[in-house]
């Protein structure tokens, strides 16, 4: 296969014009005859019902939560980039898209990146027209922080609920579309499949997580916002029920898979206190404008923090990078502390954290100014360790967070199956190898407002009087057959262990040989052990009740099984990667200071993959990268 | 600690439901309650018994999803704090504890203690929303707003939509919920135009489906997110006037 990633030509900055001049549109009394599924209502996916609904299109959006408003989104703390340079410190379009291809180390596709700066503005207004409150300064105006990886301000927020906010403005975006008639909004509906026809995505079969019921849906194109798949890694910053399940059942089906081994093991999140955890608690990145990062200088040093004096401490992030200090970008931080912790220089009652001290800040500015700034943030901290954060530094250690890999999407944002579109953290595209705080929450909602409902014309407008199959085509009765063998199939075992005790080895699995540092011989023993605990979870998983009602451990089990084959996938494709890049380190490739080492002559491109069947190996596609705006180089924040 | 659960099973929409018995042991108390709950279900399973279905996800305190009435206080015994946020370091070894779901005429129970919370969205979709089609805003620093107003309008905008409120309601009412919508929109310079409409459409699909305010006060008492009652007065306030002014236009 070959891959056409359909950059346009022209000066880098022209792009997106031009290439807005050159799709092919729908008119608008022409819209309402075409279908479209959007399946996630996260901030890509309820973005882009509600825009796709407001231009006419009819659109079916699918959540399996009972309400949009529950998406993963909701979560997101810190804040979401713009190049509006309100605080005039040099900030541009330029600046956002250099630093966003830098913070990425150089793996992502210069064009999508850059027009992802250009519409940055965009977001920020349209999410203020909507009565997003963002923080302002007492001049009415509003106000901005700074996150890793920049040297500006221009991180916009709303308290360290910024993920909430946005959320909220999509989904009543959204829901005066709902109102409105042309948003048809399934929740509580699980996507289990896609349907293709002729090669082309016509539809999806859902399961109704109340009942049970397994329908189908058949529309002109289907649009993937389903997130990310941190949690294959069990433990993680995610929401528990965030999965793989569409994007992988997509793959299934011919998408192909881009970077799965780009994981984003964030530096800052509340360290495991006991092997019952369910989940890793996230403390935003904004954190490090104002917290420093320390461990004692002598290993096993038992004092409490507060009495281990200035010189007996290492601000080892201030130490080894001046320039960036603490806010070096996520992938470097993660390494530091593991660095750190694996010198046995680990703190708390497991060793398995860092300081962070909000003292000198809280010296400087007062603590009402630290509490203003984030106090929803430190309550979360005291209600889940129990310490108090203003009186003694936080403890704080690496967990997965993101995953910069996902369906690989042209530069219309469709994948390779023709119809079927993947936006927010579900697709590739513009993170590279790593992604830059606040810069997740600026794509979704960049793909979802303002790129997708721009480029899906171009693939509706020939399929004008084209109508998609029925759902009682072949093609649905199938897909509705396979989803129904693969429920009672789980329902069936009957075996001994339960679904979340499968998945916390395979978390493990994938932690200790895929996490913060990979190696060849690793990765091979993880490929073997995922494989063998897949086929132990295919005899011996024990799923109780019926697939008639609802059944939670049913639905964990059927996203744990697609767990299984992404697992594997995400350790071959960071086998194949021989070389370090961003949040992908292989130890066998560093530099003497211990710092990433990619080998741009190799491997300067996009690994997309192809499914053959469980047991056979994937194919591999690549997307050879171009980089005619920023110079390669060895990253340096120091 | 060990602990005894008593908690409310239901196989479905139409089924009774009952009280089950079931022992919580080995407890630390850095757990959450909810993995105080997931380390009940394992054991379940292992001894092949359906898992207690209870609803979370972030477990964060932020998305909403989670919500359990705990020995009768909506999330639990405390202040301002969702349940997945409730540890175990609020209880000692040997205590019993009851779990119900939300109980409100408008959240059917689907199974166990999970409920449809659905007519919220109904509200939303009713008018909970500033209507600003994708592309048309103009510069966000066009219009300043007020840090006040706009940290007031973040207050009620922090509400997460879990139901505590209702679920705590003796009336089974939504005022907080709708009130905190509704706050968070008209305070707000971008929210004027809709104020009075946006008021009584979100007011009336409200009372559609549920029960009355009559000032209990309790709806404050239990949001994990400490919204004030202070907005129901704007509530009523403004629905007074969408009232006044709708019959002042129907009798032009
Ligand atoms: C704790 C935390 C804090 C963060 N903070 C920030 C931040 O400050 N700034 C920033 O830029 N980014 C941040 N991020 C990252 C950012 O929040 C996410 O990348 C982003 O919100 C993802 O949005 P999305 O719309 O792609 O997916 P999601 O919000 O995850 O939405 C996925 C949607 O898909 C639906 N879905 C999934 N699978 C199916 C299926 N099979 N069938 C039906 N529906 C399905 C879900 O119901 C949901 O509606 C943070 C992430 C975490 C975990």
């Amino acid at each position: 296969m070959q891959l056409d990633a359909k950059i346009p030509a022209g000066p880098i900055a022209d792009k997106w014009d031009s290439h807005r001049f050159d799709v092919k549109l729908v008119n608008p009394a022409n819209k309402r005859k075409f279908s479209v599924i959007v399946v996630g209502t996260g901030l890509a996916g309820a973005s882009a019902a509600a825009t796709l609904g407001e231009l006419g299109y009819r659109v079916k959006a699918f959540t399996f939560h009972d309400s949009p408003r529950r998406a993963h989104s909701i979560a997101a703390q810190g804040g979401i980039n713009a190049a509006k340079n309100y605080h005039n410190d040099g900030d541009s379009v330029f600046r956002l898209f250099y630093d966003t291809v830098k913070g990425g180390d150089y793996r992502s596709r210069e064009a999508n990146v850059y027009r992802l700066a250009q519409v940055s503005g965009e977001i920020i207004d349209q999410a203020t027209a909507q009565g997003v409150p963002f923080a302002r300064e007492y001049g009415g105006l509003l106000d901005n922080r700074s996150f890793g990886g920049a040297q500006v301000s221009r991180t916009f927020y709303a308290r360290g609920q910024t993920g909430q906010q946005l959320l909220l403005g999509a989904y009543q975006a959204m829901a005066r579309q709902v109102h409105e008639g042309s948003v048809d909004l399934h929740t509580k509906s699980e996507m289990l499949d896609l349907v293709t026809e002729g090669g082309r995505a016509v539809g999806i079969v859902t399961r109704d997580l109340g009942t049970g019921e397994i329908s189908s849906h058949s529309a002109h194109a289907v649009v993937l916002a389903t997130g990310g798949y941190s949690n294959a890694f069990f433990l993680s910053t995610n929401a528990k029920a965030c999965n793989v399940s569409a994007i992988w059942r997509a793959h299934r089906k011919g998408a192909l898979f881009a970077n799965p081994c780009y994981t984003q093991i964030h530096p800052t999140c509340i360290p495991q206190s006991d092997d019952f955890q369910s989940k890793l608690t996230l403390m935003s990145e904004s954190l490090r404008n104002d917290g420093r990062i320390w461990v004692p200088v002598e290993a096993d040093d038992e004092r409490p923090p507060n009495e281990i004096a200035e010189d007996e401490r290492d601000y080892y992030l201030e130490r080894r990078y001046p320039a960036f200090g603490n806010l070096v970008p996520r992938d470097v931080a993660s390494r530091a502390a593991k660095g750190m912790i694996d010198a046995g220089l680990g703190i708390g009652p497991r060793r398995n954290g860092v300081y962070l001290d909000f003292a000198t800040a809280i010296g400087r500015l007062g603590r009402d100014a630290i509490e203003a700034k984030y106090g929803n943030l430190f309550e979360m901290y005291a209600n889940i360790t129990g310490e108090d954060p203003y009186a003694v530094p936080m403890r704080i250690y690496p967990a997965p967070h993101y995953t910069m890999g996902g369906l690989w999407v042209d530069y219309n944002l469709m994948t390779t199956v023709p119809g079927l579109y993947a936006i927010g953290e579900a697709n590739f595209s513009d993170h590279g190898a790593n992604r830059l705080g606040a810069s997740a929450l600026m794509q979704g909602l960049a793909d979802g407002y303002f790129v997708l409902p721009n480029t899906i014309s171009d693939y509706l407008a020939p399929l004008l009087g084209v109508q998609p199959p029925p759902t009682d085509h072949p093609a649905f009765t199938q897909a509705v057959a396979d989803v129904t063998g693969r429920v009672d199939g789980l329902l069936a075992v009957k075996g001994t262990r339960t679904v979340d005790w499968f998945h916390r080895q395979l978390g493990k699995i994938l932690w200790d040989y895929c996490g913060m540092a990979r190696n060849r011989a690793g990765l091979e023993k993880a490929i073997s052990e995922i494989r063998a605990l897949r086929e132990e979870f295919q005899t011996d998983v024990r799923v109780l009740g019926g697939g008639e009602t609802l059944n939670l451990s049913l639905e964990r089990a059927g996203r744990v099984a697609d767990f299984f084959e992404l697992g594997e996938l995400m350790c071959r494709d960071a086998l194949y990667r021989e070389e370090s890049a961003g949040g992908h380190f292989r130890e066998e490739h560093q530099t003497d200071e211990g710092e990433a080492l990619r080998d741009d002559d190799r491997f300067a491109h996009v690994a997309a993959w192809g499914w053959n069947g469980p047991d056979r190996d994937p194919s591999l596609t690549v997307e050879q990268l171009q980089f005619e705006h920023v110079k390669l180089a060895q990253r340096s924040y120091k | 600690m060990d602990l005894t659960l008593k908690v409310w099973r239901q196989d479905g929409p139409q089924d009774a439901g009952r009280f089950e018995t079931y022992s919580a042991e080995s407890i630390s108390e850095d757990m959450s309650f909810l993995e105080m709950l997931d380390v009940v279900n394992e054991r379940l399973v292992e001894e092949g018994t359906e898992p207690i279905a209870f609803d979370s996800d972030c477990r964060e305190g932020i998305c909403g999803t989670c919500g359990l009435m705990i020995d009768g206080q909506a999330h639990g015994p405390q202040r301002a704090t969702a349940t997945c946020q409730l540890h175990m370091r609020s209880y000692r070894d040997g205590d019993e504890i009851t779990i119900e779901p939300w109980r409100a005429a408008a959240f059917p129970i689907m199974k166990d203690l999970v409920v449809d919370r659905s007519p919220f969205d109904r509200i939303v979709e009713a008018g909970g929303f500033i209507t600003a089609p994708t592309g048309s805003a103009p510069d966000a620093n066009l219009i300043p707003v007020p840090k006040e107003d706009s940290d007031l309008a973040f207050e009620a905008a922090a509400c997460i939509g879990c139901g505590a409120c209702v679920a705590a309601c003796p009336n089974g009412a939504a005022q907080l919920f709708t009130a905190a919508k509704l706050a968070h929109l008209n305070l707000l310079p971008q929210g004027q135009p809709e104020r009075y409409q946006r008021t009584e459409a979100m007011v009336d699909e409200m009372e559609s489906y549920f029960g009355s305010c009559t000032n209990h006060g309790e709806c404050q008492a239990a949001c994990p997110k400490d919204i004030s009652i202070d907005f129901i007065a704007l509530l009523n306030r403004d629905y007074g006037k969408a009232k006044f002014s709708g019959r002042r236009k129907r009798a032009d």
